[in-house]
């Protein structure tokens, strides 16, 4: 011992007892349950009612869907009882015309081809480590567009083009051959003299002389090239189900966001005019219902084009959603820019940036960062609003399985709800994904505002 | 001023002439606005005269002339008397009102259906928190088309036929005819009923201030709300009585094949407005919720500290607060709703653009006056929509010093 005096008191501890585990009441499940479920009467009652509802439509859900369900047969016959559940046979019978419509079956590799580059290059866009993200996005909004509609339709869009050039060639008294290749020379010839010319103004109409022909020249060799493939011509008139679905999508999303950030940027210009301008053209299309735009583009617009354009229903029907959804993209766009400090304007212009470089530098990177949520909600809103074409005749999924519920074959009771579950699961499976990754999104970014 | 300003406004060449007329902001934005309208003016000028080619050529007339003529069909439910002979103008009229009609009831139980799973998502009972989550995530992310077509089918496949159709009552019944509900019948004597009921409400509201202002003056208070309920249930029952009651309830009778009696409630209304409540519903869940977080938790620290019990706090404290958070996206909501009863021409339900844009346009052909007559009316629903909820937001808005 080595204390000095004695302990005036007869026993003193020398360890910390041990604190006592909390009541059995206080944790564990016990206590989840008395605090989250039965926490008063009122509690407890609406807790077990809604237990009671909640495990009503679950089983009543897994009783159809599962339980009760048919998975095989041939037709109608195996889905008539007096208590058959979901009749999957169905959807089998049905998979090609709901995936492809009518697509010729010997060609529907294209479609799948498409669906298939489409996710490969969709996928690295999502995952933030992935690199590259640039040319990701240059291939996706502006390559892809153009080699699915080459893939799906069998022909290029740019016949045109070459009839422009076949135009100028027989103005000029030349072949068409020699005009493609004078158009290619007159191309690298101008990004030569724009490369080595030190006059700006000089090597300014050098390159934009080099960009237009080399476009030109660009586009008719892929005509001409695509037209060497041989692909057999495949209507957009017989296209249909999910495959219309995504193309509605797609090309929605991807006429939008460039659309819209041109009129946002346009409803912020110092510019009256083309403020105005925008004003005008967000507040309308936003004013209206996409059925009376679909309507618009499928009766009004053909009125306006001369006589014997050839303008196919799928084609106005997308003119028409894309302009709707430019205009609800302009206004998400515009929510970025407000929120984009003015010092970062005042910063751009002090190290001498013009209004583009400013815009496309400084501004929009930030503005467009902040809000991707936004953006991905419009594209949800947009892949809901796909449905709508049906009404104007373009069979989407929704459509084409409204065309299958009329088979006699497949006449069934529970032929309608079979398909609504198969459509449902399919629409919940996009829209659910896509609000979930715009959370993580979202997530992610506000990191940096958190102190 | 700041340098954006300057820089916008074109000052940037006053330092000195050599600056090309080319990079002068002012002289490019004038070429861009000059581009502008001169684009807007060629695309206008080519269109019309494309349009009067074609129209010539189809032989479709123009004006607004058939809005007098006879449209010469039926539709299943109108609200003002229409007959086959009845102008296409009489059509446009049907439609919009159709339009309202869903409208109106869409925003009334979206409203309610909306609150009431935004404040059960944020229950401390973690069962209705689920409920209300699982609703949320089911309803917003289906399409509205395919909601309507989903409980469209469930109204004609799935309900019980008229024989045995699901009853309340032996008043309201419901089949997949659609639904019966009992018809007011106004018998002689009736206006004076009206008019006890609008002196019980202005009763009611004179109650209402005097007691708000005894409370302000004395601190004491006043069962406003019973006593109101008193007075316009009691003063219109009084009267109803010593008239011998005028207004009778024709209630729907199932005879033979069908119901007699009653008003018919078409199935397409009712799959149309069900399916468009719930969608908005999960939309409007969300903004309350939203709103109801917004407020911060010190509001209802400080409420309770005052001594108001859970009900007075989220009454005179939370809700006013989360009002004005909640009333911008709220109204974008009841727009969308509005937007989106045109849906309705995919079950058949006769609003303004199923028998306008569709039927009329169908009919007539003149697809240019009819499409821009339809999207008029939706804009001016827009617009008048907008301003009133402007006005209330106003009205909410927190005013500061």
């Amino acid at each position: 011992m080595t204390q000095t005096a004695a302990p005036d008191h007869a026993f003193v501890r020398e360890a910390f007892v041990e604190a006592l585990p909390p009541p059995k009441s206080e944790v564990g499940v016990t206590a989840w349950m008395r605090s989250n479920l039965f926490s008063g009467p009122v509690n407890s009652v609406l807790t077990v009612a809604g237990f009671a509802l909640l495990a009503y439509v679950i089983w009543q859900l897994f009783s159809f869907l599962i339980l009760r369900a048919v998975w095989t047969g041939e037709n109608r016959e195996a889905c008539l009882g007096p208590d058959v559940g979901a009749c999957w046979p169905f959807i089998q019978a049905k998979w090609g015309q709901l995936v492809y419509g009518f697509y010729p079956i010997d060609e529907r590799w294209r479609p799948n081809l498409v669906f298939a580059l489409g996710a490969l290059l969709v996928a690295p866009l999502m995952i933030r480590t992935a690199p590259y993200k640039l040319l990701n996005s240059i291939l996706f909004f502006v390559v892809y567009p153009v080699v699915a509609f080459i893939l799906l339709q069998g022909e290029s869009p740019f016949g045109s083009v070459l009839a422009l050039l076949a135009w100028a060639s027989s103005l000029l008294g030349v072949t068409a051959e020699t005009a493609l290749w004078a158009a290619l020379a007159i191309c690298v010839l101008g990004a030569a003299v724009a490369w080595f010319v030190s006059n700006w103004s000089v090597r300014v109409a050098a390159a934009a002389a080099s960009v237009l022909f080399g476009l030109v020249a660009g586009l008719a060799l892929i005509h001409i090239g695509v037209a060497g493939l041989n692909l057999p011509l495949v209507s957009t008139r017989i296209w249909g189900g999910i495959l219309v679905t995504l193309v509605v999508a797609v090309v929605g999303i991807v006429a939008s966001l460039p659309l819209g950030i041109l009129l946002a940027l346009g409803r912020r210009s110092h510019l009256p005019i083309i403020r105005f301008a925008s004003v005008a053209f967000i507040e309308f299309w936003r004013g209206v219902p996409l059925i009376t735009v679909l309507f618009f583009a499928t009766y009004m617009l053909p009125l306006f084009l001369p006589r014997g354009t050839e303008f196919n229903g799928l084609l106005r029907a997308l003119v028409g959603v894309s302009l709707f959804a430019a205009a609800y993209m302009a206004e998400v766009v515009r929510g970025g820019l407000q929120a984009i400090p003015r010092g970062q304007y005042e910063g751009a212009m002090a190290v001498g940036l013009g209004y583009w470089q400013m815009t496309f530098l400084v501004v929009l990177p930030q503005a467009l960062k902040l809000v991707i949520p936004g953006i991905v909600n419009t594209f949800i809103g947009l892949f809901k609003d796909t449905t709508l074409v049906l009404i104007v005749s373009i069979l989407d999924l929704l459509g084409q399985l409204r065309a299958a519920f009329a088979d006699p074959n497949w006449a069934t009771p529970v032929t309608e709800f079979t398909g609504y579950a198969f459509a449902g699961f399919f629409y919940f499976f996009f829209c659910y994904g896509m609000s979930r990754y715009s959370r993580y999104v979202e997530r992610r970014l506000n990191t940096g505002h958190k102190r | 001023m700041s340098v954006q300003d300057r820089l916008s406004r074109g000052d940037a060449a006053h330092d000195g002439s050599h600056v090309s007329w080319v990079n002068n902001p002012k002289v490019r934005g004038l070429i861009f606005q000059v581009l502008t309208v001169a684009t807007i003016a060629i695309m206008a000028y080519v269109f019309a005269q494309n349009a009067q080619t074609n129209l010539q050529n189809q032989g479709i007339a123009t004006g607004f002339d058939f809005l007098d003529q006879p449209a010469g069909f039926d539709v299943n439910q109108s609200l003002i008397p229409f007959s086959q002979n009845a102008s296409y103008g009489r059509v446009l009229l049907v439609g919009i009102l159709n339009t309202l009609l869903v409208a109106v009831v869409g925003i009334i139980l979206a409203t309610a259906i909306g609150f009431t799973v935004g404040v059960a998502r944020l229950s401390p009972n973690w069962m209705l928190r689920t409920i209300g989550t699982f609703y949320v995530e089911v309803t917003r992310n289906l399409p509205p088309l395919f909601q309507i077509f989903f409980w469209y089918v469930i109204l004609i496949k799935a309900s019980p036929s008229a024989r045995d159709s699901f009853s309340l009552f032996d008043a309201v019944f419901f089949s997949n005819r659609g639904l019966y509900i009992p018809k007011v019948i106004i018998g002689e004597g009736a206006i004076f009923i009206e008019i006890a009921i609008v002196a019980a409400i202005a009763a009611a509201i004179a109650v209402r201030v005097w007691a708000r202002r005894r409370q302000n003056a004395t601190g004491q208070q006043f069962p406003v709300f019973l006593t109101a309920l008193a007075l316009i249930i009691g003063i219109p029952l009084v009267v109803a009585v010593a008239l011998g009651f005028p207004i009778t309830l024709e209630l729907p009778e199932f005879s033979g094949f069908n119901f007699r009696g009653g008003t018919r409630v078409i199935p397409e209304f009712v799959a149309l407005t069900w399916a468009l409540s719930l969608y908005t519903a999960g939309f409007i869940a969300e903004i309350v919720r939203a709103g109801i977080m917004a407020v911060s938790h010190g509001q209802t620290e400080a409420a309770g500290s005052l001594g108001l019990r859970a009900g007075p706090t989220l009454r005179l404290v939370v809700i006013p607060q989360a009002m004005r958070v909640i009333i911008p996206p709220l109204t974008s909501q009841y727009l969308n709703l509005t937007k989106n009863s045109s849906l309705a021409v995919a079950v058949g339900y006769p609003e303004v653009t199923a028998i306008f844009a569709g039927t009329t346009l169908n009919q007539t052909g003149q697809a240019i006056e009819v499409i821009l007559i339809t999207m008029g009316v939706y804009l001016f629903i827009s617009i008048v929509t907008s301003i009133f909820m402007n006005w209330y937001n106003r009205r909410v808005a927190l005013v500061e010093r």
